[in-house]
């Protein structure tokens, strides 16, 4: 029979979700691609303060969640915008393309 | 020994399912019925009596016809596309209520709810699933690999993010005076009248967010005059010009139950659901039935009668004139209701 | 039963993340990502978060995950990695990237090595065992003791929508219009 979760579970898979993402944003060579490992990490975020949520028994961790979605929202769409605004330059996503300060 | 109460809720899931895939091909008659009534024409009239098996044989064809797909088409992509449109169609009904409690004539020992699920967020689970819908038809136009695809998928996708803003904002409205986020409660908060004779429904607090939340529902279905995505003049027929056969079905059936679940989240929001005169609480899905069946009318009347917009108007409307009146609304709304103490 | 969900969408979350970061075509990123979030709503319900879970979906997968796919859409940059260096395989990158891929190794063993040391209990909250945080609950405590971070927020999110519209525009001074 499959063990039942605990917190420790949670942070468990939580803290693996988070290496996932850590090791995107190092390892790939895509601007989208590493936006992606970013919203990867701060979701194995949220999912630590809403397991220690319910585990305290608040909400405080899920209003905190919810303040992550809305700044991701905001870290999106400015980061997209910075992508459109340097493919257009330089037509290409790699972020060895982008090694001169101006242009 | 199972659980009679088991088996009436299986009973009422199937039924919604079973119904839903009914109103598809219903509709399909009625927009053909009503099209040829507003050209001045007679419109299916050979397959059975008035036409009424022209679905029938429509679904025959269908499956008859080759299925073709481009070769630089994204397989996977291509055929996950169209099942992602059918299934969030039929998901978002799942938690809309079609009539009061009931024990079927006093067979169970308790009611069941006329619901496949009750959610106690039912609000922003439908909110949710509408917004899953976009995905369908934006993979359907980029896996086609073609460049009316392409666009149609790119409009759809500006088009919907853009109307779910104001969609939001008139259901948030809503749940304000209602005080819950359940369908069921909301529902619930509709009966009554108010001096012996007005319904107390919703849509009389709130006028302007019932029209908006059509507006941005017609815009979220895409329908005319806001069917960009499938805008046949100049784009052939939009996201799904490379689907034939059962995959272009799937889409054709899932923007027929969108319509009827925009239609079906309407009546429950604002036009008092199963509440109405004259009919015993017991038998309120017939006007249930009656509220969906007229707002499905305008829908369908209002493609025949309407030129589509353009683009850029679309966008200027939804976002210049749409969200403000939608936040103005939600604000007035507001103070209304911490004035009254409601 | 709660155990199967868990160890199911946990698998899925964890899966589709890492096909995330191993795809070489950003479309099928997005995607799989979409499927790491459903994934987390799923534990979000089984954490008796329904509100968060329902968020989730909302404006992860409808909102950012649709601007994401968008961008994709519109750069039309598939199925490669833009430059020759991006044809190599995962592994032998230059010097940094391996160095990258190191870090996050020991991140994870540090991470977990961490979780080992703190003693392992089971969920108990005060409200009694499967009782849902309700909407209002959250409500109440958003907008009394988080007032100040809820309207910090909106003003970040204004900034965040003048800043993409301003970067994203077209050059008006640009020679090749």
């Amino acid at each position: 029979m499959l063990p039942e979760p605990t917190l420790n579970t949670y942070l468990a898979l939580s803290a693996v979700l988070f290496s996932i993402g850590t090791a995107g944003v190092f390892l790939r060579r895509n601007l989208i691609t590493i936006l992606l490992s970013v919203e990867v990490m701060l979701n194995a975020v949220n999912l630590t303060f809403v397991a220690v949520d319910r585990f305290l028994g608040t909400v405080d961790g899920q209003i905190i969640a919810f303040f992550v979605m809305t700044v991701a929202a905001a870290e999106a769409a400015v980061g997209l915008a910075i992508i459109i605004a340097l493919f257009r330059h330089r037509e290409s996503l790699s972020p060895d393309a982008f090694t001169s300060l101006k242009w | 020994m199972i659980d009679p109460q088991l088996i009436a809720h299986f009973v009422v899931i199937g039924f919604t399912f079973f119904m839903l895939l009914n109103s598809a091909a219903v509709l399909v008659l009625m927009e053909r019925k009503v099209a040829a009534f507003a050209q001045q024409r007679l419109g299916p009239y050979r397959v059975g009596p008035w036409g009424t098996m022209q679905p029938l044989a429509d679904i025959i064809k269908l499956m008859m016809k080759e299925e073709l797909r481009p070769r630089s088409a994204d397989t996977f992509l291509f055929y996950l596309a169209p099942v992602l449109c059918a299934t969030a169609a039929f998901a978002a009904f799942s938690v809309v209520p079609f009539g009061a409690d009931t024990t079927f004539f006093g067979l169970l020992d308790a009611p069941v709810k006329l619901m496949a699920a009750d959610v106690n967020v039912g609000l922003l689970v439908i909110f949710a699933i509408t917004s899953m819908g976009v995905y369908g038809i934006v993979l359907a136009g980029w896996a086609s690999n073609s460049k009316y695809s392409l666009l149609g998928g790119l409009r759809s996708a500006a088009q919907m993010i853009s109307y779910e803003l104001s969609y939001g904002l008139s259901l948030a409205a809503v749940i304000m005076l209602a005080g819950s986020l359940s369908l069921r409660e909301v529902v619930d908060g509709q009966a009554g009248y108010w001096f012996g004779v007005i319904p107390r429904w919703y849509v009389f607090l709130q006028p302007v967010g019932f029209l908006i939340f059509m507006t941005a529902g017609v815009a979220e279905t895409n329908r005319a005059p806001f069917d960009f995505p499938e805008a046949e003049q100049e784009l052939v027929a939009g996201y799904h010009t490379e689907y034939s056969s059962m995959t272009f079905a799937l889409f054709f059936m899932a923007e027929y139950i969108n319509m009827v679940t925009v239609s079906a989240v309407a009546v429950n929001l604002f036009l008092g659901g199963w509440h109405g005169p004259f009919l015993p609480e017991w038998l309120g899905w017939i006007w249930f039935l009656v509220k969906v069946f007229v707002l499905l009318f305008f829908y369908i009347w209002m493609r025949w009668t309407l030129p589509r917009y353009r683009y850029d108007h679309l966008m200027e409307f939804g976002w210049k004139w749409l969200l403000p009146a939608a936040t103005l609304n939600l604000l007035i709304t507001a103070g209304v209701v911490i004035g009254m103490g409601w | 039963m709660e155990a199967l969900f868990f160890w199911l969408f946990a698998g899925v979350a964890v899966g589709a993340s890492v096909l995330v970061v191993g795809q070489r075509n950003p479309m099928y990123s997005v995607l799989l990502l979409i499927v790491s979030f459903a994934a987390l709503t799923g534990l979000y319900v089984l954490l008796n978060a329904p509100f968060i879970a329902v968020v989730q979906i909302i404006i992860y997968a409808g909102a950012i995950m649709v601007l994401f796919l968008f961008v994709v859409m519109l750069l039309n940059v598939s199925k490669e990695d833009a430059t020759a260096d991006g044809q190599r395989p995962l592994r032998i990158g230059p010097g940094p990237r391996r160095f990258g891929a190191v870090l996050a190794v020991v991140l994870a063993v540090e991470l977990i090595w961490a979780l080992r040391q703190i003693a392992s209990a089971p969920f108990v909250s005060p409200g009694g065992e499967g009782v849902q945080t309700s909407v209002k609950a959250i409500g109440l405590v958003l907008f009394r003791d988080y007032a100040f971070a809820f309207e910090a927020t909106s003003v970040l999110i204004l900034v965040a929508m003048v800043g993409a519209v301003i970067l994203a525009r077209k050059d008006p001074h640009a020679k090749d219009q």
